[in-house]
């Protein structure tokens, strides 16, 4: 399937932090250092397509035209897109898709993001009919509230521990530790994750990744255009952008309530599962052939369901994959070799692009420390509010 | 010694404001019979029903906890949060009849400790927020 394929020649971030500056020049910076590791000039870029950003005015809603205006009107085509936590994958695919349409070589996808302090609230204004603003007018639902309930039922049906989650956060700790782009570079410990407040019982404030500026850019092209600059370049081998099946019977952000399953039954392969699934199956690969993976660990305890939903595992034996080592550096399929979220925080726009960047980075042998013996093929996934998928699989 | 309060939904149509036996309002697609709350009266979101037609329908008022947790910190507006602010938990209860979670407020200082999955819950209502005019009230979970 390799006519399905583009290469990912470029891949190049600004370090995630609170840095407080306009989300423009995170995605500048971004973009210039993937234009750099690919060896190609702005003016080589045929198509940008840009991640939006919500919480950065006019600018943020129309990114890849702001980014292209900040590199230098070039006259090259944009597209810009949102798809709240997907966002990055969603301008992947949208580059992707031109690439192999033969419209475009070379594509340029950024995201970047500058975030207010503390929770993600809804944008301003009373909106009675927007479920994002009722669930904090009605109920406090805030993102820890639905982490929190899905932590709880881990504990509850597989008698994972407060523990284990507090052991994903040490392991990512000691992954990002030495990655240049992360925000959070220190050591944690079992003790001092326990004993961080609880934010929304059972999660503690260091089980709950924070909001950050950062942002990241890939450098995509063709396989012939990349065949002539690089030996054995990255391969984009699926992108997974599905929304959920109907009726999606687990609770999600923003809603209320799930879906009934009276007038049709649940689907055998639940959202969360779907997700990495539809990659795998556009790929013609599986799980077992996943050396790393890039997973959304908004908190720590989701970090253990995505192991169940992209396959590592059965439902229910994460925690025993946690414990043997399994998803640690230097185990079968380590996973969040970047650090995750834990190190990182969400940006929103740029978060399924950095995870790219990473997968990159761990299949061309230039992790540094972080490096995964012997990459062949990563895979990274994340999930968006409103039923956004977001799942790319690369190989070399 | 002032008037007393005028108690009033928080939102206008979710639930009925029988102090006893208060009931989630969703609605029911008259095609396939898929239930929806908040109600949805446009289309029906089951992918191969072309049904437009909804009725209102009382949702089961008891239900089994599917899974809980709490809010240690104030949340965000626009929730309106108290001062000082007390820590609540939020229960997601599993409606055997229509086969669906619902999210609500845990009534009555009923914290997780107090909570395990598969527990039986009612409905209640309960205040979510006043001002010197209105109380406003909101459905809430408490242990059967
Ligand atoms: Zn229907």
């Amino acid at each position: 399937m390799s006519s399905k394929e583009v290469a990912v020649l470029g891949a190049g971030m600004h370090p995630w932090g609170k840095w407080g500056r306009n989300f423009v020049e995170y995605g500048v910076h971004a973009a210039r250092a993937a234009l750099a590791d690919a060896g190609l000039a702005w003016t080589d870029v045929q198509f940008v397509a840009g991640g939006d950003t919500m919480r950065n005015g006019y600018p943020g809603y129309v990114a890849a035209a702001t980014f292209a205006q900040a590199l230098g009107w070039s006259g090259a085509q944009v597209a810009s897109t949102y798809g709240a936590c997907a966002t990055g994958a969603q301008a992947i695919d949208l580059a992707r898709a031109r690439i192999l349409a033969g419209l475009c070589d070379v594509a340029l996808v950024v995201g970047a993001d500058t975030t207010p302090k503390g929770f993600f609230a809804p944008t301003g204004g009373e909106r009675k009919t927007d479920p994002d603003w009722q669930r904090f007018h009605l109920l406090g639902a805030t993102n820890p509230i639905y982490f929190g309930l899905y932590a709880r039922r881990r504990m509850e049906i597989y008698g994972a521990t407060p523990r284990d989650f507090a052991q994903v956060k040490v392991k990512n700790s000691r992954h990002g530790f030495s990655n240049p782009n992360a925000r959070y570079k220190k050591l944690y410990t079992i003790e001092e994750v326990m004993g961080s407040p609880i934010v929304s019982d059972p999660l503690r404030l260091l089980d709950i990744c924070a909001t950050s500026d950062g942002g990241a850019a890939v450098v995509l092209t063709s396989m012939d255009f990349a065949r002539k600059r690089a030996t054995k370049p990255v391969r984009i081998a699926a992108v997974s952008t599905v929304t959920p099946r109907y009726p999606n019977t687990v609770i999600e952000m923003p809603n209320f309530a799930t879906d009934s399953a009276v007038g049709v039954a649940a689907p055998d392969v639940p959202f969360r599962d779907s997700i990495a699934r539809g990659a795998y199956e556009q790929a013609g690969i599986g799980p077992e052939d996943v050396s790393l993976a890039e997973v959304y660990d908004l908190s720590t305890a989701l970090e253990l369901d995505w192991y169940e939903n992209i396959g590592l595992c059965k439902p229910g034996d994460a925690e025993k994959l946690l414990r043997d080592g399994v998803t640690t550096l230097g185990g079968r399929q380590p996973v969040n070799t970047s650090g995750g979220l834990g190190c990182f925080g969400e940006a929103i726009p740029a978060q399924a692009i950095s995870q790219l960047c990473e997968l990159t980075w761990q299949l061309r042998g230039q992790a540094g420390e972080r490096q995964v013996k012997n990459a062949k093929v990563g895979v990274a996934v994340n999930q968006g509010l409103f039923g956004h998928g977001s799942a790319v699989l690369a190989k070399v | 010694m002032p008037p007393p309060k005028a108690r009033i939904p928080a939102v206008d149509g979710w639930f009925t404001l029988d102090a006893k036996a208060p009931q989630l309002l969703g609605t029911r697609c008259k095609a396939c019979g898929s239930y929806f709350f908040p109600k949805e009266t446009s289309f029906c979101r089951n992918p191969s029903c072309a049904g437009s037609e909804f009725e209102e329908v009382p949702l089961s008022t008891r239900g089994k906890l599917w899974s809980f947790t709490d809010n240690r910190y104030a949340p965000p507006k626009p929730y309106m949060a108290g001062d000082p602010f007390v820590p609540y938990a939020v229960a997601a209860v599993e409606l055997e009849r229509e086969k669906m979670v619902v999210l609500g407020q845990v009534a009555g200082g009923v914290g997780c400790d107090q909570l395990h999955a598969g527990q039986e819950m009612e409905l209640v209502l309960d205040t979510l927020y006043e001002d010197d005019a209105n109380e406003y009230l909101v459905w809430k979970w408490r242990p059967a």
